[in-house]
């Protein structure tokens, strides 16, 4: 498997917790989350732990999450990325001129036109992509080593922001552009309801198909009660995820106002609660699309293999010049997807977007449980990095904590996940 | 010495599976191989020996694809090949055991067996499961005692590892088996083992390369043995027409008794 931290197998049947065969790294990972949340909700006297503010945890944690998932990849290949920030910026940069120039000027569609949003977002994935695969053919082809080259792109590309706006803030950005921000763009009750049963029935169909392949094979199944209580807590997961954005309500005042621009007043006691946003539908999408690329495609297993063990990749056929452009062309198009998001968010595009994200990029990744040796990594262990990152950053705003030692913090936080990291993989004999 | 050479006489009167002609290869001004020239039948293990730098590995890896040479031919069955690259080499059944291991450490045994050559699903996803399947029946085969089938190789001994390996080239019918120091990193049981298997591919007609520096071991395995020294061929002999001596004075002095004293 490319996950080197599964247990080994054992020859007597598991009793207990053990036949559930829950990743232990998982559990620690979500373990943390939930003592940070604690915490927080604690010194912040019940602050954290609400609706309003995990929705708002979420949103913020969009952007990053989808860039982590590529890092991993980036990671386990044995190269790293120093510039998704700046590449995040050059996207938001693009689709910001092609929907507020290009498209309603130069081929007069005017603003509000339907095909703004797809158009300037097809450039913005157009232009990730080509500097990612760029990226990746100085790394593969021209074999400059993958730091210097995206150190270069730190620069470079965040500047070509500022040259393609003139340094200019653009906004307001297109109206259903900024769908994919967050709070502008929910699905609603109804629909996050809906969402969370297509999940779940998905996440059971999996769990049953898995378990079919596996008796097929004559190869050792988990006892049914196991079965039952693992989609039990990954269907109950998924729907108290649910219930918990459909519990955020639209303040009074906005729907008031809604109802007065369709000339309605609004009835006494009517509510409405938010749902899932679309970035976040937008960011289950990346995950389980990168998460079977991960473990199902060969591009994935080629991956993992390569930073295993480059030589034995390239004895066994792969072309691993090739496939280094195909992966940084991948973080291109993640850097895209999530400039859409970041930009959206904030309603236009502004030079700073994305600034530092590299690292928080780079320490959710880690923190999730990357080995920066290559070959380690897991999609699922980057997005709760990330949400660790961004509820330590949010977590420490609430209660007060001064602006410095947020970020002192921070950086503990990342040099001690590893250091936990390396006890774990010494504990459990796994590689390094 | 016991001469305990029961080995069926090879039939060498057909094409020979592999020649390698006039093979050459530099690398900064350093001729590593020198117009080397080599015939493998089908049936027959030929060993290579020679010191650390006398250019084994480095002919062998033009034959495997992993260096490409500066000149010379390749022939397969008596037709010219084309071999640039490792997946080239595979066209051509012609498998490689490193001494190196060619294994991802990081990846259980299924993925480095199929690595390159994954089972795949009608959807085109890999197909996991298959994989685990046909790696436990060859193991129960080549290694009965393999059991880490789900672990990624670096928990493996190099015995097992080496099986990994093994498995992989049998796996997918090699006709042409190259291997480099198989048993340098084994214990005297696992050596005992994978010389059967030597044995047990020869009789299915496999033509083996195999390099070694144990020259007792090559007297024992090999039908022919080639010394090289310094990029160049010293000479190849039938092992029932040397001695470990001879062979000893080829590796060190560079010259063939056999044919100077005739």
């Amino acid at each position: 498997m490319t996950d080197a931290t599964q247990a080994p197998p054992a020859a007597a049947p598991k009793t207990g917790l053990a036949a559930l065969e829950i990743d232990t790294r998982l559990l620690g990972m979500i373990g943390a989350f939930v003592l940070i949340a604690l915490a927080f909700h604690l010194a912040s006297d019940g602050r954290f732990v609400t609706p309003r503010n995990l929705f708002n945890l979420t949103i913020q944690t969009a952007s990053v999450a989808i860039m982590a998932t590529g890092m991993v990849f980036i990671i386990v290949m044995r190269h790293i990325d120093l510039s998704v920030g700046s590449v995040l910026a050059t996207c938001s940069a693009v689709m910001a001129m092609v929907q507020t120039v290009v498209v309603p000027d130069w081929l007069g569609a005017g603003l509000g036109s339907p095909l703004i949003a797809p158009i300037a977002i097809a450039f913005g994935l157009a232009a990730g992509a080509a500097i990612g695969a760029f990226h990746g053919w100085l790394i593969g082809y021209l074999t400059i080593p993958a730091f210097i080259v995206t150190l270069g792109g730190l620069l470079i590309w965040r500047n070509v922001a500022w040259y393609l706006t003139n340094g200019q803030t653009i906004g307001p950005l297109d109206q259903t552009f900024q769908l994919f921000g967050g709070i502008n763009g929910t699905l609603g009750t109804t629909w996050s309801w809906i969402l969370g049963l297509i999940a779940s029935v998905a996440a059971i169909a999996a769990l049953w198909s898995a378990r079919r392949n596996k008796v097929a094979h004559n190869f050792p199944v988990k006892p049914l009660w196991a079965e039952g209580a693992v989609a039990a807590i990954v269907v109950g997961g998924i729907l108290g995820f649910v219930a918990l954005l459909n519990a955020y309500s639209v303040p009074e005042r906005v729907l008031e106002r809604r109802f007065e621009a369709e000339g309605l007043t609004m009835p006494a006691g009517y509510s409405e609660g938010y749902g899932v946003p679309i970035s976040i539908v937008l960011l289950i999408a990346v995950a389980i699309v990168m998460t079977v690329i991960a473990k199902r495609t060969r591009f994935g297993r080629y991956i993992f293999a390569t930073g295993g063990n480059p030589d034995a990749a390239e004895l066994s056929g792969i072309d691993t010049r090739m496939l280094t452009v195909k992966v940084f062309a991948l973080m291109g198009i993640l850097c895209a997807i999530s400039a859409v998001v970041a930009s959206a968010r904030l309603t236009n595009h502004s030079n700073d977007i994305g600034i530092l994200d590299e690292l928080r990029v780079i320490a959710a990744a880690v923190i999730g449980g990357t080995a920066l040796k290559g070959g380690v990594g897991t999609i699922y262990g980057a997005i709760i990095g990330a949400l660790i990152m961004q509820s330590l950053q949010s977590g420490m705003a609430m209660v007060g904590v001064d602006a410095p030692l947020q970020n002192i913090v921070v950086g503990a936080v990342l040099v001690a996940a590893v250091l936990i990291d390396i006890w774990y993989r010494k504990r459990t004999g796994a590689r390094d | 010495m016991a001469k305990e050479h029961v080995k069926a006489p090879v039939d060498r009167s057909g094409t020979p599976l592999v020649s390698l002609e006039d093979i050459s290869i530099a690398f900064g001004g350093i001729q590593a191989v020198d117009k080397v020239s080599l015939d493998l039948y089908p049936g027959e293990v030929v060993g290579l020996l020679g010191h650390n730098g006398a250019g084994k590995s480095t002919l062998i890896k033009c034959l495997s694809g992993a260096y490409q040479r500066d000149s010379g031919t390749i022939r397969i069955d008596g037709e010219v090949a084309d071999i640039g690259s490792p997946s080239d080499a595979r066209r051509y059944n012609i498998e490689t055991i490193y001494q190196t291991l060619a294994l991802a450490d990081n990846l259980d045994a299924p993925s480095n067996l199929f690595l390159g050559r994954e089972l795949t699903t009608p959807l085109g996803l890999v197909d996991d499961a298959k994989m685990e399947a046909e790696t436990r029946k060859i193991m129960a085969r080549l290694n009965p005692n393999f059991r880490k089938i789900n672990e990624p190789v670096s928990a493996l001994s190099g015995g097992q590892r080496q099986s990994v390996a093994i498995a992989r080239a049998v796996y997918f019918n090699a006709r042409i088996l190259i291997m480099d120091e198989p048993t340098a990193a084994l214990g005297v049981h696992e050596t005992a083992m994978v010389a059967d298997l030597i044995k047990e591919l020869k009789a299915q007609g496999l033509g083996i390369f195999l390099i070694s520096h144990d020259t007792r071991e090559m007297m024992d395995l090999c039908d022919r043995v080639s010394v090289m020294k310094n990029g160049k061929m010293v000479g190849t002999e039938k092992v029932e027409d040397v001695t470990e001596d001879d062979i000893l004075s080829m590796i060190i002095l560079g010259k063939n008794p056999v044919r100077e004293a005739a």
